[in-house]
């Protein structure tokens, strides 16, 4: 799915990243705890869906190479946050959805989910967790 | 875990304690280096992702430290070590799940234990020594595997 049609979909507002509709989102990933975000996610261009609005939000998105982040229920980042993702090439969406909402909309739309990397005690239940 | 490959590149940044506004900086700076120098996207994520744990708890732990970043051509070497209160209990801190995160650092989005965790999961060696009010030093060796290219791109 392209960031265009998430932008559609979720009725979102672009904050920052509007050249960047045409960009494709492979996968989505909604958490507000970005330490879960960090050892989690293992793909690269995944759909980060969020209500934490800080600057490490970015940060996190330029480190793991994400496709984009949607703020969720009405929230915004500060403009410190917004002029660094436009500097970095993050686009930024938000919308006034819920996070539930906003999962929902996108899964009906075939969005997949984001392959979620085990964790160390997971291991045993089903063998090897990545690539 | 002695390699007699060559060092390519040594370069050392600086990390402040409790600098929200720039914390994470260090990272993306240093996988924009690894980049420029032509280490292997599989190798500059991990090295991100490790360097971004590892500072984040630099900036939440403690008063500050330092990053050093050494690129071999066979590895990616990040060592970081701070003037904090220590890690009381390094085999505990390893262990998923642990956390001591104030409340404010866990309204930004942290403080699920999951940091050394990850930085385990992302190198191939982890190293970290660690003294009551002196300080941690974590070393975390990344292995560049150059067969490992993700886009499929072959040349002949
Ligand atoms: N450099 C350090 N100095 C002192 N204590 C540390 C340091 N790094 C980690 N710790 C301690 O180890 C604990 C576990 O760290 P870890 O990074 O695994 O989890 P976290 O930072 O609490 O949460 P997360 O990383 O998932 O956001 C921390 O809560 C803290 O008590
Ligand atoms: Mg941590």
């Amino acid at each position: 799915m392209k960031l265009g049609e998430v932008r559609e979909v979720l009725g979102a507002r672009v904050l920052t990243g509007e050249d960047l509709a045409d960009r494709e989102v492979k996968a989505a990933f909604a958490a507000d705890l970005l330490s879960d975000v960090l050892a989690m996610v293992r793909e690269e261009g995944v759909l980060l869906i969020t209500g934490t609005v800080t600057t490490q939000v970015v940060r996190v998105a330029e480190v793991m190479n994400l496709a984009g982040v949607v703020f969720v229920r009405g929230k915004l980042p500060a403009k410190p946050v917004v002029d660094y993702a436009a500097a970095a090439g993050i686009p930024l969406l938000a919308t006034p959805h819920t996070m539930y909402e906003a999962c929902g909309l996108l899964y009906n739309r075939g969005l997949p989910p984001a392959k979620r990397k085990l964790l160390p005690y997971e291991h045993d239940q089903s063998g090897s967790p990545a690539s | 875990m002695i390699s007699p490959a060559p060092l390519r590149h040594r370069e050392i940044f600086p990390v402040v304690g409790l600098d929200l506004e720039r914390a994470g900086l260090v990272s993306t700076e240093v996988q924009r280096v690894l980049r420029r120098l032509g280490v292997e996207p599989e190798a500059v994520r991990r090295a991100g992702i490790v360097c971004f744990e590892g500072e984040m708890n630099m900036v939440l732990y403690t008063p500050g430290g330092r990053i050093i970043l050494l690129v071999y051509d066979d590895r990616v070497e990040l060592i970081f070590s701070d003037r904090g209160a220590g890690i009381p209990d390094v085999e505990l801190a390893r262990q998923p799940g642990y956390s001591t995160a104030p409340d404010w650092a866990r309204e930004l989005g942290f403080g699920s234990g999951m940091g050394i965790p990850n930085m385990e999961a992302n190198s191939d060696h982890l190293e970290i020594r660690s003294r009551l009010g002196e300080g941690t030093v974590i070393r975390a060796v990344i292995l560049r595997r150059k067969d490992e290219t993700r886009s499929g791109s072959t040349h002949s």
